[in-house]
């Protein structure tokens, strides 16, 4: 094949120079982050040599937070600037949560997401999450010596829109580059798959401290196929902590405590669970704040009469995923554990006896997710060669609108494999109706009571017709992170009236960019550079990609088209040589558009060179 | 030149035949996706990017439709100009009719017993067989694209009411 090379002197066909990218675990209980060094995934460490940073932040009214075990230390002293397990609280409305009072802290019901009231003043659960992010990004940063090309973070596969897009924002608040949300049990099973060199299907049973994830994947050749998944995205180890507790009040007859009372029982509580893992019984002893000490022991065969239930509601998903995929138990070749609480001797037999097999325990379930999402952003950074493995995910909760009398109407199904994009038509009710709502939900139920609501907006400008007449399309798109857009559109009349919704339950971009600039603040970077450096950041990639796609591309563009597009390169160049950001912008826009047709031909030649490469004899037949 | 108007079967170069070998499916697919999938041109141009994901969606959709035999079978007629599941399509022989009356009896009395719920169970799945080589037959050496279309309107009933059995089997 014959290759058109050009180069010019500062960007020649780029030398594959390796970009820093890390996979983050955003946890319940405690966060991590891994990155793939010289071929193989391992997890960051702190001075101290610890991997795991505890999902703790204390806030104070005169100093920047502080993130970690440092916080963790004190949390029984400063509960309600203390604030743990905050990803419980991620995309949640106030009245959402069910356990408000057995939390220590000032809950805010502001509109949208709660906040929580604390010395540095009322603080978004993205915020405290961007925190963590924060501190994970300045140990990333520091180990590997340079700034992060990008980052993957983990959620829960049955998190839903709100709480994803919440996570995606706190990412953007830490000053991180998000080049996926990816399912914590797909993570898993990259790691896995990969360590393990596993074909044929496979069930990942994550039980991590605040959710439930079950997904059943398809591994063959370097594809990773979410066949179904399913979950509890209020479940988790914290709910066996919270047994214990509530078992403490009954023995002993106490009753309202005082924050760092219950701050100091749920952490002794923690103590004995997991004391419990290893040993028939634990002691569980403290003194409260008004010098009061209550010594008890607690019996494993009393804790899992006390938590019998949680662990049956975990089965629940399991069967339901199986049913979804269509599969039976015979089906399954392996069972992973991940997440610290399927340490639990209880969570592993009851698994082992579901399935009919002794779960795979082989990798720390407490690195394991952190690990493959490292691969995965060692992928996307475009560290690797293509060819070496692939995720097809699915959508874990259906998608849907709101129609007359509160049904839902179906529009993506839930195990949808993404991305996906379905469209549904809808009409008018009243003769010259000139607008119509929509009201997006997500969820199982007939009821849109009964589900989630992401989001609502209007279409105005239809024009006036009779009732049933117009025909207005609604088209989901879920992208590969498992966000969805909404866009609607007047069709009969060939009048356009389009709107884009991206759910925005919680944060507003106003917010958002408030938040941007006070979080600035404290790392003293000011705005505008940074937007600039985002845009020469951009900038640079891009004319890296465009310079490797015609390296590898360039006999598919004729004379003139090559040399428009090397006129967009060399504006765009010398644009990044200056510091004005809008013109960077600029120049950057007429390049992506000036590339449309060029990637429209190479997307043909991939998918040709795909299936006659490895078919011609049964395509030609 | 390959186009987002191309038919879901050209996509994956298989013939217009109902009669698909699932494992050819499957591999193609997962070729495809290996090609087009937007992870694999996560450091390509945006708008590569972007066509990466709709090509993407397209091959997923089109997948979903071709696993499904009852799907493949709609999606094939439809092809032909032929809806098969219309709402206004409702006319059904008087004898499939009456043997649904009596699956529908069969399953009100089954509920809560295992036995008879495999028995009807076990029924249903040889009716779905046979309509499936039925409509196999129609489709790809017949022709009879009406009749097909009635035999389709009969396998989504039964696929319907598997589901209810199936139901019934978590209510025990």
């Amino acid at each position: 094949m014959a290759l058109l090379q050009i180069s010019e002197p500062g960007r020649s066909a780029a030398p594959h120079q390796h970009r820093l990218a890390v996979g983050i675990d955003l946890g319940t209980t405690h966060s991590l982050a891994a990155t793939v060094k010289s071929g193989s995934a391992e997890v960051i460490r702190d001075e101290a040599g610890a991997a795991l940073l505890p999902s703790a932040v204390r806030y104070f009214s005169d100093q920047p937070p502080v993130v970690g075990h440092e916080a963790l230390a004190v949390q029984t002293t400063d509960p309600v600037n203390t604030i743990v397990s905050v990803k419980r609280l991620m995309g949640r409305a106030f009245q959402d949560i069910a356990e408000a009072a057995q939390l220590p802290y000032r809950l805010v019901d502001t509109p949208g997401m709660v906040k929580l009231d604390t010395a540095a003043g009322a603080r978004s659960p993205v915020e405290v999450s961007a925190d963590i992010l924060r501190t994970l990004r300045a140990r990333s940063e520091g180990a590997l010596g340079g700034e992060l090309t990008g980052a993957v973070i983990t959620v829960p596969a049955y998190f839903d829109d709100a709480q994803r897009q919440a996570t995606k924002d706190a990412a953007k608040l830490a000053g991180l580059n998000v080049l996926r949300l990816l399912n914590e049990p797909t993570a898993a099973a990259i790691a896995y798959g990969l360590d393990q060199g596993a074909e044929g299907i496979y069930a990942v049973y994550d039980l991590g401290g605040g959710t439930f994830d079950l997904s059943v994947l398809k591994l063959s050749r370097g594809v990773f196929e979410v066949l179904a998944t399913s979950g509890n995205a209020r479940l988790g180890g914290d709910d066996f902590d919270q047994r214990i507790y509530g078992w403490v009040l009954a023995q002993t007859g106490l009753a309202e405590l005082s924050p760092q009372d219950m701050r100091l029982l749920l952490a002794a509580a923690r103590r004995a669970k997991e004391a419990l893992s290893d040993a028939p019984e634990a002691p569980l002893a403290l003194t409260l704040g008004n010098g009061q000490s209550l010594a008890m022991t607690l019996a494993r065969a009393i804790f899992e009469d006390l938590t019998h239930d949680l662990v049956q509601q975990t089965l629940l998903p399991c069967r339901k995923a199986l049913k979804d995929a269509g599969l039976s138990m015979q089906d399954i070749k392996g069972v992973v554990l991940v997440g610290g609480a399927t340490r639990m001797p209880c969570i592993r037999q009851a698994v082992a006896e579901f399935f009919g097999q002794v779960p795979l325990t082989n990798l720390d379930p407490d690195q394991v997710v952190a690990l493959g999402a490292a691969i995965q952003a060692d992928i996307l950074a475009g560290n690797r060669q293509t060819g070496d493995l692939l995720l097809l995910d699915v959508t874990p909760l259906s998608l849907g609108i709101e129609t007359m009398g509160g049904l839902t109407e179906r529009i993506i199904p839930r195990n949808a494999t993404l991305p996906v994009t379905r469209a549904q038509d809808f009409t008018t009710f009243k003769d010259g109706q000139t607008a119509m709502s929509f009201h997006v939900v997500q969820g199982e139920r007939e009821l849109v009571a009964d589900c989630r609501s992401l989001a609502r907006f209007e279409l105005r400008g239809i024009p006036p017709m009779v009732a049933g007449a117009a025909r207005i399309r609604v088209t989901f798109q879920v992208d590969a992170d498992g966000l969805l857009s909404v866009s609607a559109r007047e069709q009969t009349s060939g009048m356009e009236a389009a709107v884009a919704v991206k759910p925005s339950y919680g944060l507003s971009d106003g917010e958002i960019a408030r938040m941007l600039s006070e979080s600035y603040q404290y790392a003293q970077e000011d705005l505008q550079a940074r937007s600039l450096h985002e845009q020469l950041t951009e900038a640079g990639r891009m004319l890296e990609a465009v310079a490797a796609a015609l390296a590898g591309d360039g006999d598919l563009l004729s004379a003139e088209e090559h040399q428009a597009i090397d006129g967009l390169m060399a504006a765009l160049t010398e644009a990044t040589l200056g510091t004005d950001a809008a013109r960077v912008k600029a120049c950057l826009d007429k390049l992506n558009e000036g590339t449309q047709v060029f990637a429209g031909r190479r997307m043909d030649r991939s998918i040709r060179q795909a299936l006659t490469g490895r078919a011609i004899g049964a395509i030609a037949a | 030149m390959i186009d987002f108007s191309q038919n879901h079967l050209d996509l994956f170069g298989l013939p217009a035949r109902f009669d698909v070998d699932v494992a050819t499916l499957e591999e193609r697919y997962r070729t495809l996706q290996s090609a087009i999938h937007p992870d694999r041109h996560a450091t390509a141009p945006e708008t590569q990017r972007r066509l990466a994901a709709q090509w993407a969606g397209q091959v997923n959709e089109a997948y979903r439709v071709l696993k499904s035999p009852l799907e493949r079978g709609r999606y094939l007629l439809s092809l032909q100009g032929v809806d098969a599941l219309a709402p206004t399509q409702t006319s059904m022989p008087a004898e499939f009719l009456m043997q649904q009356m009596e699956w529908r009896e069969e399953l009100a009395e089954a509920r809560g017993d295992y036995a008879a719920l495999s028995r009807l169970e076990q029924a249903l799945q040889r009716e779905h067989h046979g309509l499936l080589n039925a409509l196999s037959c129609q489709l790809d050496e017949l022709g009879h694209y009406e009749v097909a279309a009635e035999t389709l309107r009969k396998l989504k009933f039964i696929a319907r009411l598997e589901e209810e059995v199936s139901e019934a089997f978590e209510a025990l």
